[in-house]
């Protein structure tokens, strides 16, 4: 049984329908990505994931458990942290602070700590502004404290939108080094990607997302070779 | 006109907004001075002694405001409105008070020829703090699940309209419960109202009360507290995260619903000592009591920066002494003590409406 399992969601905005039944699977281990253009519903696919939207129909299943019908701050209870498009930092609070919110929910005081010292230890720039206000960090460390601070959840499933969004070359390697270590230490990962690029080089499969419709999933060795993903989300001809 | 020539010209030119202020802010400072010159230099009014006894209530009124508007800050830091019946919170627990201590003085203790708040003179005082802390907190939490949630996601007038005809609905309920006349809260043995310590300057003697110090250092001792609980715990740090973003604060596992009652409970907490104080303090509480302080209260936030909490009590204070030491300084009646206070809500909006501390804009888009 996979870890998650989105089948025929369909979800609303108004009367807008932004995703016609999606479904896909996430197994236990693995890092998933969802690939797609401009305002394909990657975005929207995750936030139905976490419970900030619900779907108008469809399951959404996290072993065993329906999330579609499960509040959003539940849903952390169950293993899923989400870090938000655009970062989402709280930027009044500290650094600190705001890893503190990422164990909100968790009340293992050794545990905590221990995944303080790793995500310390993943981002040691972090470290370095502890105290400082988030607000005052630069685009790449609030990058680092919104990964940092789901990490801080001890998360089953990672769902991550656009880490790379806005960041240079060398710092989106190093996010993406930082996701394959994590996922090495067991945290199943499902990345949404504009640069399919790096999407494609980490993950084990990957879907392809377009105007709220799955168009392909395959692993993400045949994607890096489709034509279509060639042409369109990579650039090469 | 050329398109061209649009930047520059909103650059340089001046609004008649701005010369009204120019105009009002110098008219202002000039009768300010001329005042203040024609009472402490010319006329010399008042001696030492007075303007001592003028601080002193000055600071007293600051702090029970201050109790009020931490209720409006925090509620506009987490929900961007203001609470209108936030001053209804306030009433109801000083109505509290007064039923738990007139309870109190008629229940007979032992053989009977003395009265439990009498007997029990401290005890008394935290039974009727606790009753009226305990109604404005309910009151405070129904008010949000009853007037507010159902509207919540509404545009942002519409709460606020709710916030008025609840505040309209809770003063007449109060008046249809408790009648309208109004009640003189009694004269605690423990805290009489026309007792304290007497300090003598320049011959003259000054009369510092027993429930003022009581009423400003409870008032104080309350305040840090709420400010440690925001600062230091997990409940102050979901606060402050809910403050700024609800869905990413939801993401956390926070429940933002729970936050936003526990924020209307501990408003009403702070509501219901200052509706207490007000009472044990003043002597006088009725069906309309919440009307004036409340909205001193929500001055004072404006004037500290509505939403900063270090600002709502500086505000508090500030506005305090304003209106205590104002009408003397000015040398005006002291019935015009609320007029020099709404003149500051004025002012403030003119000049600075984001007020002393200015506000802390959240990021989060309504
Ligand atoms: N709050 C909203 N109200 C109405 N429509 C919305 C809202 N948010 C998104 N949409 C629409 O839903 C569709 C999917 O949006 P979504 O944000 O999921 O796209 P996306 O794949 O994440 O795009 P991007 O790569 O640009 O972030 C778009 O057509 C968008 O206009
Ligand atoms: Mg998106």
């Amino acid at each position: 049984m996979p870890l998650l399992e989105v089948r025929d969601v369909h979800t609303y905005y108004g009367n807008i329908e932004a995703l016609k039944g999606v479904s896909l699977t996430v197994e236990k281990g693995e890092i998933v990505t969802l690939i797609g253009g401009n305002g394909a519903g990657k975005t929207t696919t995750l936030r139905t994931i976490c419970g900030l939207l619900k779907p108008r129909s469809g399951t959404i299943v996290l072993d065993g458990k329906d999330l579609a019908r499960t509040k959003a701050h539940e849903i952390v209870n169950l293993g899923v942290a989400m870090v938000p498009e655009g970062r989402g930092v709280f930027s009044r609070l500290t650094v600190a602070e705001n890893l503190d919110l990422g164990a909100y929910t968790r009340t293992d005081r050794g545990a905590i700590r221990r995944d303080l010292e790793m995500v310390l230890r993943l981002f040691p720039r972090l470290k370095e502004r502890f105290r400082q206000i988030a607000g005052t960090l630069s685009g790449g460390e609030q990058q680092m404290l919104a990964t940092g601070r789901a990490l801080m959840a001890h998360p089953r499933l990672l769902l991550m939108d656009e880490p790379s969004m806005g960041l240079a070359p060398i710092l989106v390697e190093s996010i993406f080094d930082t996701l394959r270590e994590v996922n090495r230490e067991g945290t199943t990962i499902l990345l949404v990607e504009q640069n399919a690029h790096m999407a494609l080089q980490i993950a084990n499969r990957g879907y392809v997302l377009q105007t709220g419709q799955i168009a392909l999933a395959k692993s993400a060795e045949e994607l890096q070779h489709d034509p279509m993903v060639r042409k369109v989300y990579l650039g090469i001809d | 006109m050329p398109e061209s020539a649009l930047p520059a010209r909103t650059r340089k030119r001046i609004t008649p907004y701005q010369i009204a202020q120019v105009v009002i802010g110098l008219g202002f400072l000039a009768f300010v001075a001329w005042r203040l010159y024609e009472v402490l230099v010319v006329e010399r009014t008042y001696g030492p002694d007075t303007w001592l006894k003028f601080a002193i209530s000055g600071l007293i009124i600051g702090s029970v405001y201050a109790l009020i508007t931490i209720g409006y800050t925090l509620v506009y830091a987490i929900l961007r409105m203001i609470n209108f019946a936030h001053s209804e919170v306030f009433m109801v627990g000083a109505f509290a008070g007064f039923f738990v201590f007139e309870a109190l003085k008629s229940l007979p203790v032992g053989t009977g020829e003395h009265a439990f708040i009498e007997v029990y003179p401290i005890p008394s005082i935290i039974l009727g703090f606790v009753a009226g802390i305990a109604t404005s907190m309910v009151t405070g939490v129904a008010l949000e699940r009853i007037a507010y949630r159902p509207l919540r996601g509404a545009p942002r007038l519409v709460p606020l309209i709710s916030a008025v005809g609840a505040s309209i609905f809770l003063q007449n309920a109060a008046q249809l419960m408790f009648g309208p006349q109004r009640r003189t809260f009694v004269n605690l043995p423990a805290l009489d109202r026309n007792l304290g310590w007497t300090l003598t300057v320049g011959e003259k003697p000054v009369l510092i009360t027993y429930t003022g110090v009581f009423t400003f250092i409870l008032a104080i001792v309350l305040l840090i507290s709420l400010y440690l609980i925001v600062q230091r715990t997990r409940l102050g740090r979901a606060m402050r995260a809910v403050s700024e973003n609800k869905q990413t604060a939801a993401l956390m596992g926070i429940d933002v619903d729970g936050v936003i009652s526990r924020t209307f409970a501990i408003s009403g907490v702070l509501a219901g000592a200052a509706g207490v104080m007000w009472g044990i303090h003043y002597g006088q509480i009725h069906a309309y009591v919440g009307f004036i302080p409340g909205i001193k209260a929500f001055t004072a936030a404006v004037l500290g920066g509505i939403g900063n909490i270090p600002g709502a009590m500086l505000g508090s204070m500030t506005l305090g002494l304003i209106e205590s030491l104002g009408p003397g300084g000015l040398g005006m009646d002291f019935q015009l003590k609320d007029v020099i206070a709404f003149s500051i809500l004025v002012l403030v909006l003119i000049f600075r409406p984001s007020g002393i501390l200015g506000e802390v804009l959240s990021e989060e888009k309504l």
